[in-house]
């Protein structure tokens, strides 16, 4: 007990809190590049509307008119779901690489939006409760086929105790062909050619069927959702210290980590259901919003949100303009996009590398 | 001060029926080889393992049945090493110790800020508190562990090697740190004259079961070490300050016997 503790070599002081500026900077950039986006969304597609009758009709001061009908009532709707699922998407990719500790994790990638597709196409082969409730019926079937993705891919992957990356991701690839395979068989089967072309969506994704009563469910499940999950920023953060380290940290791993894949399911469920599986949004927008405000999720999580709308937004209008009047995919372009990043991801932090 | 009992505590057969007393205050060692249990028992302390049988109790409430949380605010680890595949810089983690004292969608307040940056300047960590944590040393991450623990002001205070990786100086300040800290220590250490010299007592584990307990003058013997260690060696008072000190009787493999025998 001879030793001394060295005395500290710069005095004590609170240190700042972290990274504030750059955070409202970021936040505030994504919101005018958001904006910007939807405005650029609004005017183009296969009829140019001028940016003046776009504001017009937004404020409300166009008399009816076939612009005033094309913004309000065909782009705007669809401009929003842009918005809500990107931001959906992106959220629980965040979330989701928080629970399995791995970076490469995806609702696409883990096998859960195949999940929710083949449910979501169950309800409408089975035709449950016809047209008029399929609003509520498809994303009901949506968040029990991506419950089951969700369960099967993560005991799939847990089994002989470690989880590593690569697993994960094999075991989402097979899952979600798996669920696909079975949702096509029961789409030639038991469907009628006319439902063969609607679910062509979920395979592909596409925010072609925007319309204004089908964002209501979206839109809210995305407030609670993002709700719920920031005030969990905390117990989010103490996963990235791992399974230990959350438990001596006072955090029941265990049941937190179920409800918040429930959660995370129900929202990937929704999404999907309204715009099919669109991939790789959940991988990218995390991603970049790390490396913009760091880990922790109370900022991670807006960051992200934003960015994933932004992401999908554009995304969307390059789907609309970039072949027009073609309509491509989304769920392609951000195929192209993302794919390229999770290679660049996988081979930038090897398996094994000490963590 | 609190005090912690463990009775009859086994983990299937890595941990066999184990009765140890850390009194109020008190630093106590574990020492055995490599397997002999050492993590075993102490995980099943701060609760990341459950006991097969027997139990732990902190001043009589047994540790495993208050609960992660309740567990949290009263018992700080600091394990070997923390795994983390995102960046959270060092005050970020440090910062999360404060997490067992908080509802869990409350934020960090300016007093956590400042508890956070007094426990990185007390493991002279100040200079790093913005850098990502997987970017450090194996030392470096072992003090901003020992810091996240002080954030959390247990009541005891459960140390997995918390020298490995450490050099000398900062195993000596490490230490030193621990016991000016007024909670009830137990640590596992392989330095035998590290526990020698830090611990108010020992306890050695071989194979699961505690073979033997005391002062460190009562348990760092030469014969303790033949039969435990299997090794040759002399104890002999630090010329300084009178703690045991082990001495290895070390001669090259095949080669010319140790001078000494």
């Amino acid at each position: 007990m001879t030793t001394t503790l060295r005395p500290a070599r710069t005095p004590v002081r609170a240190a700042a809190p972290p990274r504030p500026a750059r955070y409202a900077l970021v936040v505030t950039g994504l919101l005018l590049a958001l904006a910007a986006a939807a405005v650029a969304s609004l005017a183009l597609g296969s009829v140019r509307v001028p940016p003046g009758q776009v504001l017009d009709a937004l404020t409300g001061r166009a008399g009816p008119s076939p612009y005033r009908t094309i913004v309000l009532d065909v782009r705007l709707p669809r401009v929003l779901l842009g918005v809500v699922v990107g931001a959906g998407l992106a959220v629980v990719g965040a979330v989701l690489q928080a629970l399995v500790r791995n970076r490469l994790a995806d609702p696409f990638l883990l096998g859960i939006s195949s999940g929710a597709s083949a449910g979501a196409v169950l309800v409408l082969v089975i035709g449950v409760g016809g047209g008029v409730t399929t609003t509520l019926a498809l994303p009901a079937g949506a968040f029990a086929g991506a419950l089951l993705a969700l369960v099967l891919v993560y005991g799939l992957a847990r089994r002989g105790g470690t989880m590593t990356g690569s697993r994960l991701v094999l075991a989402g690839v097979a899952v979600s062909y798996i669920l696909s395979a079975l949702a096509t068989l029961l789409l030639v089967v038991a469907g009628r050619p006319e439902q063969f072309q609607e679910a062509m969506y979920w395979s592909l994704g596409g925010l072609g069927s925007a319309r204004w009563d089908t964002l209501a469910l979206p839109a809210a499940v995305l407030a609670v959702g993002v709700g719920v999950l920031l005030a969990l920023a905390r117990p989010l953060d103490l996963l990235l210290t791992g399974e230990e380290g959350a438990t001596v940290l006072g955090l029941d791993t265990a049941r937190f980590r179920a409800a918040v894949f429930v959660l995370a399911s129900l929202v990937t469920a929704v999404m999907v259901a309204a715009s099919g599986a669109v991939g790789f949004i959940g991988l990218m927008a995390p991603h970049a919003a790390r490396l913009a405000v760091g880990a922790p999720h109370r900022r991670l999580l807006p960051v992200a949100a934003l960015g994933g709308a932004l992401a999908l937004v554009l995304a969307d209008l390059g789907a609309r303009t970039v072949a027009a009047p073609q309509d491509i995919p989304v769920g392609v372009l951000t195929a192209l996009t993302g794919g390229p990043l999770f290679l660049w991801l996988m081979r930038r932090h090897p398996e094994g590398a000490p963590r | 001060m609190t005090e912690l009992r463990l009775h009859g505590l086994s983990y299937e057969d890595r941990l066999r029926s184990v009765d140890l007393t850390v009194r109020p205050g008190e630093t106590v060692g574990l020492i055995g080889p490599n397997g002999s249990g050492k993590t075993t028992l102490l995980r099943c302390v701060y609760g990341t393992l459950a006991p097969t049988a027997g139990r732990a109790t902190l001043d009589g409430d047994d540790l495993h049945a208050l609960g992660a949380k309740a567990r949290a605010r009263r018992v700080a680890t600091v394990p070997q090493d923390s795994a983390t595949e995102f960046e959270l810089t060092v005050h970020e983690l440090v910062a999360l110790g404060r997490s067992p004292h908080k509802r869990f969608w409350e934020g960090d307040t300016d007093a956590d800020r400042e508890r956070a940056a007094a426990a990185l300047a007390r493991v002279g960590l100040t200079e790093l508190a913005d850098r990502p944590y997987p970017t450090l040393s194996g030392g470096e991450r072992q003090r901003a562990l020992v810091a996240r623990a002080l954030v959390q002001a247990p009541a005891l205070l459960v140390l997995d090697e918390p020298t490995n990786h450490l050099d000398i100086r900062h195993q000596l300040d490490v230490l030193a740190l621990v016991r000016t800290l007024g909670t009830t220590n137990l640590l596992a250490l392989h330095d035998l004259n590290l526990a020698g010299a830090y611990c108010d007592r020992l306890y050695v584990l071989e194979r699961g079961r505690i073979v033997t307990g005391g002062t460190p003058a009562e348990v760092l013997t030469p014969a303790l070490l033949d039969a435990v260690y299997g090794v040759e060696a002399e104890v002999i008072p630090h010329p300084r300050t009178g703690s045991p000190t082990v001495v290895y009787l070390h001669g090259p493999p095949g080669g010319q016997e140790p001078s000494i025998m």
